[in-house]
């Protein structure tokens, strides 16, 4: 990425709305997975509902900015580094509007669990979606400060995620072995692991498309030893 | 092949990106695996430590560089980078004017073209020009091909009939004037005379078409006939084109050499060029980001 500004300044406050409007969505998503950590752990069904309405500003963020980047590559013609920011930021939507969604389905089962009695304090899936939001705060901060580091450090933290999911699916197994009736409680316990689990996959993907903007490495589908190179 | 194919640079480019100061943890640019390889393809024209002078100003320095057969060589770079003064060396049209000389080696099948010794008519004949502004010769379409073609053969009039014929298909033009070859080629639009050249150029049936800002004074839809045209004769010719459009040099080139202040900062396939350039100076040059 350049330190020189483009002799446009049109050119350049449109790749850098872009930009802004990325991050915002970045924060609104982020947002959207606190407020379902604090609805998860206080069972608080009110807040949860409130994340399920609040969906339609994530999908209108996506199309806003998927917008802005189609006119500007049509205007621009952009290349090199603003071409590589353009396009990614047109996939990176798409992962952030996913992450939301994930973010609803979390809530969605919190809301069908609070009738429930407790069957396991959420403690665990609590540290989990906090690391899975970890990883989304770390792969734009990345973007933000142009630190490819900081997008590979994010994509490390995708093993404790995935930890916690083989953890917290073992654990439901034991519970619906133990008692048919924790079946229903446990499924829903199951479903949000497994959410959280693909907020933390989107998560990578936003923090491998951030490092091919930052270098031009495309690092997806290459093996891990592999994927250590480009920090 | 030279050193300045895949990517690296002649002479003394810049220095890699400081992106260390901005706190970004990017490889230097230098450490960034060059442009992807480029095919293996016999160079057609190698330019060896070319200098270029207008009098005593050092045009070009040290050129080092090869020029692929039957693929299309890109140069860009701001005004006044030297991009035009190359690609007038290639034939050396520039020894229409007085002071300026040319030092080292441009190789055409092992010879040196540079060499006084060779005739510089005949030079023309294996790499033609064409320029910035349409220039059509104040004769008929037809007179326009044949003078050239007879310059360097001598054909019957049926022969050239059909070398004229040839040509004009060659230039994508001949549909639209077979039924005028007796007209002023002056009369002609700005588009077909411009592929009017084209054919002149292609009719004596050279190695090499240097093309100058071909498309800068034509209208959108004669630009991308005549890119298509550059497509088409890519087939058969080595074709180099100076052009300050960098879409255009994004369509139409195999290859691109970005220069800057006579020399080649980056020269490398231009698919790679145009989404992950190697040096920062040409990055910022691309995306207008420059000076």
């Amino acid at each position: 990425m350049s330190l020189q500004q483009h002799t446009s300044q049109d050119f350049e406050a449109e790749l850098e709305l872009v930009r802004q409007r990325l991050f915002a969505m970045g924060r609104h998503v982020g947002d959207v997975l606190d407020q379902a950590a604090r609805a998860m752990s206080t069972h608080d069904t009110e807040l949860a509902n409130r994340i399920i309405l609040g969906d339609d500003e994530t999908d209108s963020m996506e199309l806003e900015i998927d917008h802005m980047c189609l006119e500007t590559l049509a205007r621009r013609q952009p290349v090199a580094d603003d071409l590589r920011l353009l396009t990614s930021a047109m996939k990176l939507v798409i992962e952030l509007e996913r992450i939301g969604d994930l973010g609803v389905s979390v809530a969605a089962r919190v809301v069908e669990l609070a009738s429930e009695p407790e069957l396991t304090p959420p403690d665990d899936l609590v540290r989990m979606l906090t690391t899975a939001r970890e990883m989304l705060a770390e792969a734009l901060g990345a973007l933000e400060t142009e630190n490819v580091e900081r997008a590979t450090r994010a994509i490390a933290k995708d093993d404790v995620v995935d930890g916690y999911y083989t953890q917290i699916f073992n654990d439901v197994l034991s519970r619906m072995r133990e008692d048919p009736d924790n079946i229903f409680r446990a499924t829903r316990i199951q479903a949000i692991s497994k959410y959280i689990e693909r907020v933390g996959d989107h998560a990578t993907n936003v923090a491998e498309r951030v490092i091919f903007i930052l270098t031009g490495e495309e690092i997806r589908h290459l093996p891990r030893v592999r994927r250590s190179d480009v920090s | 092949m030279s050193t300045s194919d895949s990517a690296t640079t002649t002479g003394t480019p810049p220095a890699p990106p400081g992106v260390a100061s901005r706190g970004i943890s990017l490889h230097p640019a230098s450490s960034i695996p060059a442009t992807a390889p480029a095919p293996t393809r016999h160079p057609k024209v190698e330019v060896r430590r070319l200098s270029f002078f207008y009098g005593k100003f050092k045009a070009l320095h040290d050129i080092d560089l090869d020029i692929h057969d039957r693929q299309i060589t890109a140069f860009i770079g701001p005004s006044g980078c030297g991009k035009s003064t190359l690609l007038r060396t290639l034939n050396r049209i520039y020894e229409l004017y007085p002071g300026q000389r040319a030092t080292g080696q441009v190789l055409l099948g092992g010879r040196n073209l540079l060499d006084r010794a060779d005739d510089v008519n005949l030079l023309r004949a294996r790499v033609g020009m064409v320029f910035q502004k349409p220039t059509p010769f104040p004769m008929s379409v037809r007179d326009n091909i044949s003078f050239g073609v007879g310059l360097y053969e001598r054909l019957s009039r049926s022969e050239m009939d059909e070398r004229v014929q040839w040509a004009l298909e060659k230039a994508a033009l001949w549909s639209e004037v077979k039924d005028k070859l007796r007209q002023d080629g002056t009369a002609l639009s700005g588009g077909q005379q411009q592929r009017l050249c084209i054919a002149r150029a292609v009719a004596v049936k050279p190695e090499v078409l240097l093309l100058d800002e071909p498309a800068s004074a034509l209208d959108p839809i004669s630009t991308q006939k005549i890119e298509q045209l550059l497509s088409e004769l890519r087939q058969d010719y080595t074709i180099a084109i100076v052009t300050h459009n960098m879409q255009q040099a994004a369509r139409v080139s195999d290859y691109t050499a970005f220069m800057y202040l006579g020399r080649i900062v980056e020269f490398g396939d231009t698919k790679t060029m145009f989404t992950k350039p190697t040096h920062q100076q040409t990055e910022e040059y691309i995306t207008g980001r420059f000076g």
